[in-house]
């Protein structure tokens, strides 16, 4: 339990409706929702959610906090929009399940062990560091996210596309040390720690 | 024709020896020939992708899109900005958007820009497009047929437009369900695209190819075997990342599921390259894991 989390309870008094309205991307559209299922029906990896968006709206309204919060469903979201584009009220489900994550993830309820929530980590941290996709450091990283063993064995897994691409001219082998980035790193970096720090202060998130 | 130039932002799967390289040399080829200049942004950034969510929150990420707008329009003032990748093209669209409808977020946005000493070159003003609407909207279907001296007679290819140029943005004038823009652009080659390929705006997995392989993988069988089952002998797609998923796991999905996939998955830039007269390597035929040698064969001709 991170002291946001204790904060945000605290200040929302079990409204989650209003601390997701306040708090998550495109939030203040929840309460749209007419319950039709149609994003459900349309989810590419629908059979993969647990609870489907319609139904994490209801619960949302419902006030169910913990189990919306260490959902893994919104992590399931490929980002395709389609269940934006086919919803009859236009909301930007999409958009509130990145939201829902990135709030799950930064109170620090949401599963610690979920691997799109560690391979989004791995992806910013990837990219703030140069300004640019450092496409092997990232493959390496995220194969080894479970230590040494089960990084041989992914990294085993994963050899053929790994050799075709190298092959191919499309991965870097030695781009651990060539990648090179942006030239601005420092303002870059400086730019984001800024918009982190207004983030924090509009949400009321603790420092 | 007069030459046409735009502000390009080639992402960071088009640089050297990433996963996209063979895509911006075929974009380079058909470049040539169209007669378009593509002025890359200085010092272009990530736009963070479908991904970037989890840890970067929404004002972050859309700093990171806005920093590319304002170099642009400081550097290649009132020129179109182009994306090849349709992450990049939507994400920065989203970022443009979005900062449009909200001062507050517009206002925070410039003060992070400070940091980097571009808070007075947003704008957020000039067209964000991708590069298949700069080939429909400014040039068209009869003036890209123009310049094709080789055709790729006789090749049936399934349009696989995939997600994030088709939604939710979308290219004007076509349907989010069943859009024909690629078919026709295979049809201009004097190639034949399929009928009915029912999986055509089917998505990938996006992203999740690498955190949800077996789920992301059930999504890419379909898709190559949607193209199959309509008699395709490649599949062409606009974006990087469809290209990447729907090419370089066919082995793996073999191995699970006994099923016996090759097929080739080729950039519309790569059949334009080859049909305007590109040798393999300038169409970066090379390239492709899966070789296409009907292509191989036009462009040796």
């Amino acid at each position: 339990m991170t002291a946001t989390n204790t904060a945000m309870v605290a200040k929302y008094q079990n409204n989650f409706l209003q601390e997701v309205e306040a708090n998550v991307e495109e939030g203040d559209w929840v309460k749209m929702c007419m319950q039709c299922g149609v994003c459900a029906g349309s989810c590419p990896l629908g059979n993969a959610w647990e609870h489907p968006p319609q139904e994490i709206f209801m619960m949302i309204r419902a006030g169910k906090r913990e189990e919306v919060l260490s959902s893994e469903s919104m992590w399931m979201c490929t980002s395709c929009y389609n269940c934006i584009v086919r919803c009859p009220r236009e909301l930007p489900i999409t958009h509130i399940m990145h939201g829902l994550a990135n709030y799950a993830h930064r109170l620090g309820i949401a599963h610690k062990k979920n691997p799109t929530r560690r391979f989004a980590k791995i992806f910013w941290n990837n990219i703030s560091k140069s300004g640019r996709v450092n496409e092997l450091s990232l493959s390496i990283k995220l194969y080894f996210m479970d230590g040494i063993v089960s990084g041989i064995k992914k990294g085993l897994q994963m050899m053929g596309v790994g050799l075709g691409l190298v092959k191919t001219g499309r991965l870097d082998p030695m781009a651990l040390i060539s990648h090179k980035g942006i030239k601005d790193t420092k303002g870059l970096q400086a730019m984001l720690k800024k918009a982190n720090e207004i983030e924090d202060k509009r949400k009321g998130y603790a420092s | 024709m007069a030459k046409k130039e735009y502000s390009f932002y080639p992402g960071c799967s088009s640089e050297r020896k990433a996963s996209a390289s063979n895509y911006m040399v075929s974009v380079e080829s058909m470049c040539k020939t169209l007669d378009i200049q593509l002025n890359e942004i200085p010092d272009w950034n990530c736009c963070g992708a479908s991904i970037g969510y989890a840890e970067g929150g929404e004002l972050p990420r859309h700093t990171l899109n806005a920093r590319n707008i304002a170099l642009s329009e400081k550097h290649n003032a009132n020129q179109d900005i182009v994306a090849t990748c349709a992450a990049c093209w939507l994400g920065t669209k989203e970022t443009q958007e979005r900062l449009s409808h909200s001062e507050q977020m517009l206002a925070d946005t410039k003060e992070s820009l400070k940091e980097a000493g571009l808070e007075n070159d947003y704008k957020g003003e000039v067209p964000i497009r991708h590069m298949v609407e700069v080939l429909i909207e400014d040039f068209g279907y009869e003036a890209l047929g123009k310049p094709v001296t080789k055709p790729l007679q006789g090749i049936k290819i399934a349009g696989y437009v995939g997600c994030q140029t088709n939604r939710p943005f979308g290219v004007d004038g076509e349907s989010f369900e069943n859009p024909k823009y690629l078919d026709k652009l295979v049809e201009t080659m004097g190639a034949e695209p399929v009928e009915n390929y029912d999986q055509k705006v089917t998505c990938c997995g996006g992203a999740l190819a690498f955190s949800e392989p077996e789920k992301s993988q059930v999504q890419i069988k379909k898709i190559i075997e949607s193209a199959y089952d309509h008699g395709a002998e490649m599949i062409v797609t606009p974006c990087p990342v469809c290209q990447m998923n729907v090419e370089v796991y066919q082995d793996q999905i073999n191995k699970t599921y006994g099923t016996k996939f090759k097929i080739p998955v080729t950039y519309y830039s790569q059949l334009m390259a080859v049909a305007y007269g590109s040798n393999a390597k300038e169409a970066g035929l090379n390239g492709n894991i899966v070789r296409a040698p009907q292509l191989e064969e036009i462009a040796a001709k």
